[in-house]
């Protein structure tokens, strides 16, 4: 169970800074689309980890964070490095790094077990996360370097916007574009490192995207975006940090991946304009509305060839809508009042449906459609 | 100090200027000069390095050789004066922004550092969109923008970097004829002000009604001068190779 007074207020503290750090920064990789970058940072920072503890054989939190930092940043940059100098494509170099630095990381937490000290348990929680270990003195550490990066994201907001946007045009200006994609990745690697005892190794890659993705859905503006993201990963964050202190033997990283993939789900469905049941929507009314047009205006031709002009016509000559969908588009143009029906089923415009399609060409003719 | 030139500064002055991708050189041994008030147009195949040659000139890419003078300096001495319309392709339209907040990015460069753009910033942006007639799409996302006012923002942008010397690769491309007149008479403007505006362009129908001068390039420079004294059968022929036959119509 929970302690509320102590392990409680750590808990919902680190989560919201892991949210907070994840959710801005995942904005920049998902924009410069490095989303499988977050991957290979957070992979590559295990043996950082594993290194600083067989050194110092104690877990402190800054020492163990900062040795991640190094490792995950040396992994970083060994990919523009070899990608400027050969032909090797960044997604190989990529997976090459990710592959080799967990390796020697898993190599060496293996060492560590087999050490005499009693310390060494709790190191296994940076693969899978464990929030409900952390200390105060975690906390602190990742109050630090949040309150670091994030006063550097304000400060730098509009160089690394424009780096992010348009790189070349940006460097016309004089903007030291490479200098600005590096600090912008070192703040990444840091908000990954940050992040790694609570969500772990494994799956921190998603706390970095999926907040990010969330967010893009609900806004066409990168400050809403920044914000929405942190707090979209500020909640998941906190509730999954919540829920495994609650349950058993559930590590924190799969139940914060599970509650950002909800969002990530709810925000993909139903967001305005970007959502997929809103696309559905307008592009289900725009079909009915086509329909609707093509049987008046067939409607309109048969009255123009047909004397009297007010004869009704059958259902089964108009050829615009196949005829099992047909009647409800026709009761929806009868209660509208543009069509008519007559007892024996026949059916014909009303004076306010013609008026409606002469409407319609007019228009047409104004925008040389016709 | 400097001392008294006994010639005129020429807003571009490039020599022997030499570039080179996985040692396959793109660009080879290129001289130019460009006068004041000049509307000249690149022109060259794909793949003649017309992009390259104005990225080199900007300092985008590394140089293997050569010397680019910009009013007498070096570019990053003269940066102020220069204004940049990159190829509409070569950046992610569904980016989450507005016209107006693109528009404003022309003035990142007079800022500063951790500078935010105010109010005259804004009002600057405004007047640009509304010359490139674009001001009712101010507030509008740039995905749902089509590729004339795409392209159209992005003059905007050029426009507001208040520059006497523009480069512009390929303004017209994605744009309708309507359009592509309407951003003529903006160049044509802009050098009737005095101000040399270099453009990579495809078509060679519109290139004598549309510009004064012209560089034919293909990786070597083959002509530059006036459009009339450029665009010879030979010249074509040395540019397009067999293709000019019936590019020349």
């Amino acid at each position: 169970m929970i302690d509320f007074d102590y392990t409680l207020t750590t808990v919902v503290l680190g989560g919201a800074l892991v949210g907070l750090l994840s959710g801005v920064f995942g904005v920049y990789a998902l924009l410069r689309k490095q989303s499988l970058l977050g991957d290979t940072i957070a992979h590559a920072a295990l043996p950082g980890i594993a290194l600083v503890f067989l050194i110092l054989r104690v877990k402190h939190p800054l020492a163990l964070t900062l040795g991640a930092m190094v490792a995950g940043w040396l992994g970083t940059m060994t990919i523009p490095a070899v990608v400027n100098r050969s032909r090797i494509k960044p997604d190989t170099i990529m997976a090459v790094v990710l592959a080799v630095f967990f390796g020697l990381g898993l190599t060496l937490l293996s060492v560590i077990q087999k050490l005499p000290t009693a310390n060494q348990a709790g190191l296994t929680k940076f693969l899978y996360g464990n929030a409900s270990t952390m200390l105060r003195q975690d906390v602190h550490v990742m109050a630090a370097f949040t309150i670091i990066s994030v006063c550097a994201v304000l400060l730098f907001w509009k160089e690394f916007k424009i780096a992010t946007f348009d790189a070349d045009y940006a460097r016309s200006l004089g903007l030291p574009v490479r200098w600005l994609d590096m600090v912008l990745l070192s703040l990444i690697v840091v908000a990954i490192t940050v992040g790694l005892q609570t969500v772990g190794v494994v799956l921190m890659s998603a706390m970095l995207v999926a907040p990010a993705a969330a967010a893009r859905q609900w806004t066409n503006r990168m400050e809403i975006m920044a914000l929405l993201s942190a707090l979209f990963g500020m909640g998941a964050s906190i509730s999954g940090a919540l829920l495994s202190s609650s349950i058993t033997n559930l590590p924190t990283g799969p139940s914060t991946v599970c509650i950002i993939t909800l969002f990530f789900l709810i925000s993909i469905l139903f967001a305005p304009n970007r959502g997929l049941l809103w696309q559905w929507i307008r592009r289900r009314s725009r079909h009915g509305e086509i329909t609707q047009a093509r049987l008046l205006e067939e409607l309109y031709w048969l009255e123009q060839n047909h004397e009297p002009r007010s004869h009704y016509h059958e259902v089964r000559s108009l050829q615009a809508v196949n005829h099992e969908r047909i009647d409800r588009y026709l009761d929806t143009l009868v209660r509208q009042g543009w069509i008519e029906r007559s007892g024996a089923g026949g059916i014909r415009l009303t004076s306010v449906g013609l008026r409606q399609v002469e409407t319609t060409h007019a228009e047409m003719e104004g925008k040389e459609l016709l | 100090m400097t001392k008294p030139s006994p010639s005129p500064i020429l807003p571009l002055e490039v020599t022997d200027l030499t570039v080179a991708y996985h040692e396959k050189p793109v660009l080879w041994d290129v001289d130019c000069a460009i006068d004041e008030g000049t509307l000249l147009a690149i022109v060259g195949p794909n793949g003649a390095g017309k992009s390259t040659f104005i990225k080199a000139c900007l300092g985008l890419i590394p140089t293997a050789a050569g010397r680019v003078k910009v009013f007498g300096k070096t570019y990053a001495v003269q940066r102020k004066r220069v204004g940049y319309v990159p190829q509409r392709e070569s950046v992610d339209w569904d980016f989450p922004t507005h016209a107006l907040d693109v528009v404003t990015m022309g003035r990142y460069g007079h800022l500063g550092w951790f500078m935010r753009p105010g109010k005259t910033d804004r009002d600057m942006a405004m007047d640009a969109l509304e010359k490139v007639g674009m001001a009712e799409f101010a507030r509008r996302q740039i995905s749902q923008l089509s590729g004339g006012q795409q392209q159209r923002v992005f003059l905007a942008r050029a426009l507001v970097q208040d520059a006497d010397l523009y480069f512009m690769d390929e303004p017209f491309s994605g744009v309708d004829a309507a359009t592509e007149r309407s951003i003529i008479q903006l160049l044509q403007e802009l050098r009737s002000k005095g101000k040399t505006v270099i453009v990579v362009h495809h078509d060679l129908q519109t290139l004598k009604e549309y510009f004064d001068w012209c560089m034919l390039l293909n990786v070597r420079r083959i002509a530059l001068g006036p459009v009339d004294e450029v665009l010879t059968k030979e010249n074509l022929h040395r540019a397009y190779g067999g293709r000019s036959a019936f590019l020349r119509s």
